[in-house]
């Protein structure tokens, strides 16, 4: 492998990365905050692309899809925790009742789609300006892909600006150490959890948007994407924003050198990756807690 | 302890099934009644984990793929004279694929288990779709034949299914009242305490492991010749799901409920799908509607009354690994 290769896989693993981020960051953020694990949040990625696609038939113009795609799948989120995860939380067993759950939205939120945008494949063009290649030495790369590595850098920069020096996110952070301790200091706890919901789902949405054009649209495409993220977030740590980073860096790259190495096993390495991180490091790589049983 | 009572469940069981065959409604809703029969078994040894060591493992396809795939090849690599053999084949190869997976799976807890057990499914999965020389990829393995005896009308393979998942069931139900079954419980309950008095929980997470793998299996196995075809769906998260969806419909915290939960299920994706093809967005509302009102499922609706306030359950609450946030 030459270096121009190596440099043009790792740029395209660098997007998808970013991509796995953008989803797994808001999965990372529901667990960690609203400590749940949601099954769901490929549904989310997808509510986001058909959204898109809607606004595109309406009005043809990527960017106001980008935007609605990304704040209906929000919305979408936020009603389904205030009403519905909201009265599981607390419960025996709630392990197994998230997993129902987040399980049940994901054949109804599918089903839903389906039945409204119809089975058959819808594609999302890439907008004007971001047609072209570019340069870098000699290498090839899509603009459009550098777009993607760019704005999940400024999500990047933005994220950490808002957890670590606003007082919302403080509060954020806070609630995902002690909750009972931040309400009886007066925070709106319940209000908060709702938030982040629909914060880390509008980020799932704005996932499905930006990847809409390199791949096909298809109901299918939520569930495909959610378990390489599933993986991100337990590489990284549970609840872990920064494992979240480092987790979907390590598995944009693995996938995207794998199917030059080895095309026909690139999925399972993903697993096997995931495997070796929980039986070395069970409770991920950035994470603190302990998990392993003493 | 002999009490009507007691037995009741297993009256009603015979009673269905076997007085399905003396209606003799068709040979469409035997196959029906195969299907349920068989995804019976299956939940019912998922409950042995789920509902009652507390285990909640998200990879149980595997080990019902496994079962099949297992079932199936050797029938296609020998003669079909041996079919009971290769069920108990499938069966085995499920426990002793599960003993290595439980090994390393059970060192985690909570959804840190639930996660790893759906990872190694989804790798046998994905190997599944890969090795297409070897399991037939994305085809799966069909026109699996069915012993001389077993060929012909559909009632034959009920019958013969019901007898063996009727064994198993016997099985597991004895396991669930033995000591080991109490063990078992307690350690739903609180492990902290079964760990006190001396009883290694670790040790017998995995017996539970092992034995639930090794009769999901068994119904893999049986699944493999009930339409002579098998294909990697078997081992896709769904069917883990469904497990877990049988379970919790039916009662999880009973012994007979994952068999009507098995009912329940295949009977709403047989009936909606008459009516639609969007039948999965119906079964997201029942399961929706069950997890919101009916937590205890539908075996257990008088008994989550009766123990609403009572101190079993707080308890479970307080020492639940699962759920505890640190």
């Amino acid at each position: 492998m030459d270096i121009n290769t190596f440099i043009a896989q790792f740029i395209s693993g660098l997007s998808t990365a970013m991509l796995l981020f953008l989803i797994s960051s808001g999965l990372t953020l529901i667990f960690g905050v609203v400590n749940v694990l949601n099954f769901a949040h490929g549904s989310f990625y997808l509510l986001g692309t058909y959204f898109a696609y809607q606004i595109m038939q309406l009005f043809n113009n990527f960017w106001v899809g980008l935007l609605v795609g990304a704040i209906g799948a929000g919305i979408v989120g936020m009603v389904i925790e205030f009403f519905f995860l909201r009265r599981i939380y607390g419960r025996a067993q709630e392990g197994a009742f998230q997993l129902l759950m987040t399980f049940a939205f994901i054949l109804i939120l599918d089903d839903m789609v389906k039945y409204i945008w119809g089975t058959e494949y819808k594609t999302i063009p890439k907008p004007a300006s971001l047609m072209g290649s570019l340069n870098i030495g000699a290498v090839t790369v899509p603009t459009y892909n550098i777009f993607i590595i760019i704005v999940g850098f400024f999500v990047v920069i933005f994220a950490w600006y808002f957890l670590m020096k606003t007082d919302m996110g403080k509060q954020v952070r806070a609630s995902s150490l002690d909750r009972l301790m931040l309400g009886l200091l007066g925070t709106n706890v319940p209000m908060i959890m709702t938030l982040v919901f629909g914060v880390a789902t509008a980020m799932g949405g704005l996932a499905g948007v930006l990847a809409a054009p390199l791949r096909t649209v298809t109901p299918g495409a939520g569930v495909e994407f959610i378990i390489d993220s599933m993986i991100v977030v337990v590489i990284g740590g549970f609840g872990n924003f920064w494992g979240a980073l480092l987790g979907a860096l390590i598995i944009g790259e693995v996938l995207s050198f794998g199917i030059l190495w080895m095309p026909e096993l690139a999925t399972v390495l993903t697993f096997i990756v995931m495997i070796i991180v929980l039986i070395v490091k069970p409770e991920g790589l950035l994470a603190k807690k302990a998990t392993v049983r003493k | 302890m002999k009490k009507i009572k007691d037995y009741l469940p297993w009256i009603l069981y015979f009673v269905f099934f076997l007085g399905l065959l003396a209606i003799n409604p068709g040979s469409h809703y035997i196959h029906l009644a195969s299907r349920i029969i068989i995804y019976s078994l299956y939940a019912v040894a998922f409950n042995l984990l789920y509902g009652t060591t507390g285990l909640v493992s998200f990879g149980h396809a595997l080990f019902y793929g496994i079962g099949a795939y297992i079932t199936g090849m050797l029938v296609k690599a020998t003669s079909p004279e041996w079919f009971l053999l290769y069920i108990l084949l499938g069966g085995l190869g499920a426990a002793f694929l599960s003993f290595f997976i439980g090994l390393l799976t059970l060192r985690l807890t909570g959804i840190y288990f639930t996660m790893l057990t759906l990872a190694f499914a989804q790798l046998v999965w994905g190997l599944t779709f890969k090795l297409y020389n070897f399991t037939g990829g994305d085809d799966g393995i069909q026109a699996i034949a069915k012993p001389a005896i077993l060929t012909g009308g559909v009632t034959k393979y009920y019958l013969f299914s019901f007898i063996i998942v009727t064994v198993c069931i016997y099985i597991l139900w004895r396991i669930r009242r033995s000591p080991f079954g109490a063990v078992l419980n307690s350690i739903r309950q609180n492990p902290q305490r079964i760990t006190f008095i001396g009883i290694n929980v670790y040790r017998n997470q995995l017996k539970a492991f092992v034995i639930s793998a090794c009769f999901s299996g068994v119904a893999g196995g049986l699944y493999a010749g009930l339409d002579g075809s098998i294909h990697p769906d078997m081992l896709h998260w769904p069917t883990s799901g469904n497990a877990i969806l049988m379970a919790t419909i039916g009662g999880m915290g009973t012994f007979f409920g994952p068999v009507v939960g098995a009912g329940i299920l295949t009977g709403l994706e047989e009936i909606v799908g008459k009516y639609t093809e969007y039948w999965s967005f119906y079964i997201g509302v029942v399961v929706l509607i069950v997890v919101l009102l009916f937590p205890n499922g539908v075996l257990g609706i008088k008994k989550f009354r009766r123990a609403n306030n009572n101190e079993e359950k707080e308890t479970e609450v307080v020492c639940n690994p699962g759920n505890q946030k640190s």
